[in-house]
């Protein structure tokens, strides 16, 4: 690897992180070796000064523990109430986050930053709320001792003896923009908890006395002037990096830590970070499943999720790979692939013979590793617990083992046979072969039974002296020993087929489970098919119920199946909610929220969240299991992905749909403009002549006047009312309110309406009694069989008859409207549905070539077909078919008596 | 604001509250020269006033109102007065005509419209508030008689036997004869609240009614659909 190369990459990243460190929140962390060293005094102090300026400071928590001087300092400042939560019968004040985020001051104090948080709050822990102050934009002042910084906790351990419980994660430490140590002689401390100013309650006396000891002190002060001195460092790299002092740009280091389900592994993992820390180099857990991994008892599956969790919350990656019986090789490989210079194992605590048999991993590790770096490191034999044992193996069924007696009495049947007529050998044979069969059927233990029982029948049987276990030829111990390595061996390797061909067909599971899942995804639809898909997937696949929720117009989450009991408490919603607005899982299981009935994962793709995926445990699991959780998080993602892409071509449809709309209507108003100045000519031209005082008109002409503006305005209301439907049938915002409606009252309402128009044509009506309610909207339908109408008369001479006729056959039912006038001309049956075509007569009544238009288009988002077409007789007719579904409406039973 | 002139005080007095000028021009030309007293509003607020103080025999409204709702209007002037009150409303919007008539008008006309519309409609609303159809035992619309003491329905003089829920929904009509009900509103009035999800039901028995009283059954004279909204019984 080249030295001092920049990397363009991670030059802009820090840019980017220059730039966002400008803006978002400031973080001042008061860093003290041991509890009074004075941190709330000191925080409390430079808050007083800040106050003093004129900045916006609250106190979210102090902790006075009743010293006079820092009472004395807390006062003048404002204070967010705390909310009382109950435990155990009492209500004790905890932090309010709700209530400082609506207040929103510039500067927040809060004290102790390792507090856990009671049952009830929305996190685990206090680092946690300060995190989400910061994200809403508030700056925090905070305290915290050395002993609870998470990487430290082994080493604080080892000096006090005391574990501390509550820990901070070492990136909130990072994440601060400056780091104050409080500083305070060990000498001064103690003077200092002689004279009872230091806080120690009652209960909790003898292990402050032992933890208050000068040389702990001592050391806890090396410590945190230590990890002060790292984060100045870490502060100064970063200046540094943004000022392009190449020298940090070297090739960096990349660390590998490889976890299991021990509790060494999670020391391995502190440590890693320690190193990672002091290198400023990236880091990576890594977890290898092997055969074995399916043998892990819950408590180890747990464990190694822990351990990989541990991980991301101290800042590194994590990641799980699959590998075969022997891990070293996969490790590297990995290592390899991923630039990684220094690897991280514990020193196994095998006994040497097994180490032996089967090699360790060090070993393996440290034989190939080439130019990577391998550190060893040990766990203290009294640290490590006692592991549970692993599942026990399964066992071969009790049919196997009699299959192994059957073999072997077999065998002993056809050896005792050709007893005499062949070699010894040959029957060793006839044996060897009954134990290669029962080692390749039944596995393990079954063979390791057929050998023995080989061994006895062919000692007993055929080794002189006969029927008899003695043996007098040594050398018969040979042929033994064979017969039992045999029988271990190839059961042994059946074995180790079988468990990988059992992991293979998880991993199967779980390609497969992915797979179909992309395959229903990809079959389109509309979003409540996808989420119908993915809860359908979830639901096979983790056999757990499932919620989908997505963001409704307002930002808020719904779900869109509103029947899962889940879904009514508001709380989980709320969950859903928070998951969805921080991009994080949240639930149960996880740190955050954990109070929760369900799992939420975040279902994220590239623009961002799509929506939340919440899923439902049975019983108690809860999504421990590493590669469980991983393949969910899979899931979720590759829905968010799909949601994205429907997302996505919705809107490309909705842009090209919108421009569809905007040339049709300009071409639309182009064209009636022309239709609607004609009728406005006549209406203006006939009322300024009534108006006209000069020129009175004669007492005839004004009635036709008078008549005609009347008949023009009626012209004109027709026109718009059917722009007005057009444009709504075109906008997509018409609605079709289907209802069980009867065609005879469809019919009856539309020539009432049009009964003004209809007086010069006589209008037979011919509606079989049997037809069947047809499900329409009524209020459409009817406009249909008006413009129908309407149609008709403008090209029917006076007193020809229009006909109305319906009909059914299966499950169609057709109206038909005819004339008795000139008829469609050649090739105009299809095009007289287009806007703005008039038919027929050119110059025809305005206003009528939207009509036909509005019927298809209605018609057609009834589902149906209508067509025009000249009738033999002559005159035009126009047939509108409408589809019936499979079953009718119940009709009323009372029949009408006659 | 101003009372009409003109008629004697003691024609029917009607309120409009619209505030398009020109229809309210054409309104007070054409109910004056009816002989009807007039009273016009411009706003809700300017309405709900005179209808306090004037006491109108009839209210014409306007659904859009640049105060307030006229759907409110209605409601809340149903609180304290019986005073017909007629919408006036655009085609397209029959879901408004439902929720006004629903909630206390007792007829709507569609904009446009003419004056003899106007004139029947407003017939209609003044004789059902001076109650006269209601207490009458027997109703005569055309070549129908309806005899409600007798329970007996005659077509040309015959009578015609109707099922009972066939006569519970021409008594309906007939007892709010010329105005309009909307679907729920006959759903309640026949069969109850239990029923009243059921409009196909109403239209299968408003069909046999015309199959029974009408000439032609597909071309209605009395009893009217309102599509969209419900039936009426024109007189």
């Amino acid at each position: 690897m080249t030295p001092e190369r920049p990397d363009p990459d991670a030059l802009l990243r820090k840019v980017q992180e220059e730039e966002a460190l400008a803006t978002r929140a400031k973080l001042k962390v008061f860093f003290g070796a041991a509890p009074g060293v004075g941190k709330t005094y000191a925080m409390l102090s430079e808050a007083k000064e800040r106050l003093d300026i004129g900045i916006d400071v609250v106190v979210g928590v102090v902790e006075t523990h009743g010293r006079s001087e820092t009472n004395a300092k807390a006062e003048g400042f404002e204070r967010i109430p705390p909310r009382e939560l109950p435990y155990h019968g009492t209500f004790y004040p905890e932090f309010d986050l709700e209530a400082a985020l609506k207040r929103k001051p510039q500067i927040i104090l809060m004290d102790e930053l390792a507090h856990s948080n009671m049952k009830g709050s929305r996190h685990e822990k206090r680092w946690q709320d300060v995190m989400e102050l910061l994200d809403a934009g508030i700056d925090v002042y905070t305290t915290v001792n050395v002993q609870h910084m998470e990487s430290l906790r082994d080493v604080v351990a080892q000096i006090t003896g005391i574990i501390v419980r509550e820990n901070v994660p070492d990136t909130v430490l990072e994440r601060a923009d400056e780091v104050e140590l409080v500083d305070l002689p060990p000498e001064d401390l103690l003077q200092r908890l002689r004279e009872g100013k230091v806080y120690v309650p009652d209960q909790a006396r003898h292990a402050i006395d032992r933890f208050f000891r000068k040389g702990n002190l001592l050391a806890l002060r090396e410590l945190a002037l230590r990890q002060t001195a790292q984060s100045v460092d870490a502060q100064m790299r970063r200046y540094m990096a943004t000022e392009g002092i190449r020298k940090t740009w070297a090739a960096g280091d990349r660390l590998l830590v490889c976890v299991g389900p021990s509790a060494l592994s999670t020391r391995l993992v502190r440590a890693t970070r320690r190193l990672a820390a002091t290198l400023g180099a990236p880091w990576t857990a890594l977890y290898v499943e092997t055969p074995r991994h399916l043998r892990y008892g819950e408590a180890d599956q747990a464990r190694i999720e822990a351990n990989l969790r541990l991980a991301e919350q101290l800042g590194g990656g994590t990641e799980v790979i699959e590998g075969g019986v022997s891990i070293g090789p996969d490790i590297l490989d990995y290592a390899r692939s991923h630039n990684v210079t220094k690897i991280v194992v514990g020193k196994p605590s095998l006994p040497r013979w097994r180490e032996f048999l089967r090699g360790s991993l060090v070993d393996e590790l440290v034989r190939d590793s080439g130019d990577i770096d391998i550190f060893v490191i040990t766990g203290d034999q009294g640290q490590e617990t006692a592991r549970p044992p692993l599942r026990p193996k399964p066992h071969s069924p009790l049919s196997h083992y009699a299959f192994a007696l059957l073999a072997v009495i077999a065998a002993s049947v056809v050896s005792g046979l050709a007893f005499g007529r062949t070699e010894l050998a040959d029957i060793v044979m006839v044996y060897v072969l009954a134990i290669v069969l029962v080692a390749a059927r039944s596995g393990r233990g079954p063979s390791l039974l057929a050998s023995a029982l080989s061994v006895a029948a062919f000692d007993f049987l055929f080794i002189p002296p006969f029927l008899t276990f003695a043996v007098t030829d040594f050398r018969h111990m040979g042929t033994f020993a064979i017969l039992m390595v045999t029988g271990w061996t190839i059961g042994t390797l059946t074995e180790r087929i079988r468990q990988q061909a059992r992991l293979a067909r998880s991993r199967e599971h779980r390609t497969a489970g992915l797979l179909r899942l992309s395959k229903d995804l990809a079959q389109g639809g509309g979003s409540a098919d996808l989420v119908e898909s993915i809860l359908r997937n979830v639901a096979s696949q983790f056999s757990t119920e499932a919620v989908v929720l997505l963001p409704g117009a307002n930002g808020k989450l719904e779900a869109l199946r509103k029947d899962l009991p889940l879904l009514h408490s508001e709380n989980e919603v709320g969950v859903a909610q928070w998951v969805f607005e921080h991009q994080e899982a949240a639930g149960r299981g996880t740190a955050t929220l954990p109070g929760a009935k369900a799992t939420y994962l975040p279902m994220r793709a590239t623009s961002g969240v799509m929506g939340v995926l919440g899923v439902l445990p049975e019983g108690e699991a809860q999504w421990t299991e590493p590669d469980q959780r991983r393949l969910l998080e899979a899931f979720a993602d590759q829905s968010a992905l799909a949601l994205e892409r429907l997302d996505l071509s919705e809107k490309n449809a909705e842009a090209s749909r919108r421009m569809d709309q905007e040339a049709m209507r300009s071409t639309l108003l182009s064209s009636v403009s022309h239709d609607l100045r004609t009728p406005l000519g006549a209406i203006t031209g006939a009322s300024s002549a009534l108006l006209d005082r000069e020129a009175p008109v004669a007492e005839e002409a004004r009635r036709e006047l008078l008549e005609s503006i009347h008949g023009e305005a009626k012209r004109m209301h027709r026109l718009v009312s059917n722009l007005l439907d057009i444009t709504r049938l075109e906008s997509g915002t018409l609605e079709v309110h289907k209802e069980w409606t009867l065609i005879e009252e469809l019919v009856g309402s539309a020539l009432n309406r049009m009964e003004d128009q209809l007086k010069g044509n006589p209008v037979t009506v011919d509606l079989p009694r049997s037809l069947p309610p047809v499900p329409v909207d009524s209020l459409l339908m009817e406009q249909v069989l008006v413009n129908l109408l309407d149609n008709a008369v403008k090209h029917s001479p006076q007193g020809t008859p229009i006909e109305v006729k319906a009909w059914s056959v299966g499950r169609t039912a057709t109206l038909v409207v005819s004339d008795h006038g000139p008829g469609l001309a050649e090739g105009e049956e299809e095009r007289i549905f287009e806007k703005m075509v008039r038919g027929r007569r050119p110059g025809a009544e305005a206003g009528a070539g939207l009509g036909l238009a509005i019927c298809k288009a209605i018609v057609e988002a009834h589902g149906g077909r209508i067509t025009a077409g000249n009738r033999n007789q002559g005159g035009a007719q126009f047939l509108v078919n409408l589809p019936l579904p499979e079953e009718l409406p119940p009709l009323p039973k009372e029949e009408s008596s006659e | 604001m101003t009372a009409g002139t003109g008629p004697e005080a003691t024609a029917p007095l009607v309120l409009v509250v619209e505030d398009e000028l020109p229809m309210r021009r054409f309104l007070r030309a054409a109910l004056q020269a009816h002989g009807y007293r007039f009273l016009e509003a411009g706003t809700a607020r300017e309405g709900t006033m005179l209808a306090a103080s004037h006491q109108p025999d009839l209210i014409l409204m306007d659904l859009g109102l640049p105060d307030e709702d006229g759907l409110v209007l209605a409601k809340r002037l149903r609180e304290w007065t019986r005073t017909p009150i007629i919408v006036l409303s655009a085609r397209g919007r029959e879901d408004d005509k439902i929720h006004a008539l629903d909630s206390g008008a007792d007829d709507y006309l569609t904009k446009p419209f003419g004056t003899g519309e106007l004139m029947a409609r407003i017939r209609v609303a003044l004789r059902h508030r001076q109650g006269s159809t209601e207490e009458a035992p027997v109703f005569e619309v055309g070549d129908i008689r309806v005899d409600q003491a007798m329970r007996q329905v005659f077509k040309n003089g015959e009578e015609v036997h109707l099922t009972p829920t066939e006569y519970k929904l021409l008594i309906a009509l007939v007892k709010h004869a010329g105005k309009v009900l909307t679907h729920d509103q006959l759903l309640r009035e026949v069969w109850g609240r239990a029923k009243a999800a059921q409009p196909l039901y109403l239209r299968v028995y408003m069909a046999q009614l015309r199959h029974k009283l009408e000439a032609d059954p597909a071309r209605p004279r009395f009893l009217q659909t309102e599509q969209g909204v419900g039936y009426r019984l024109r007189i």
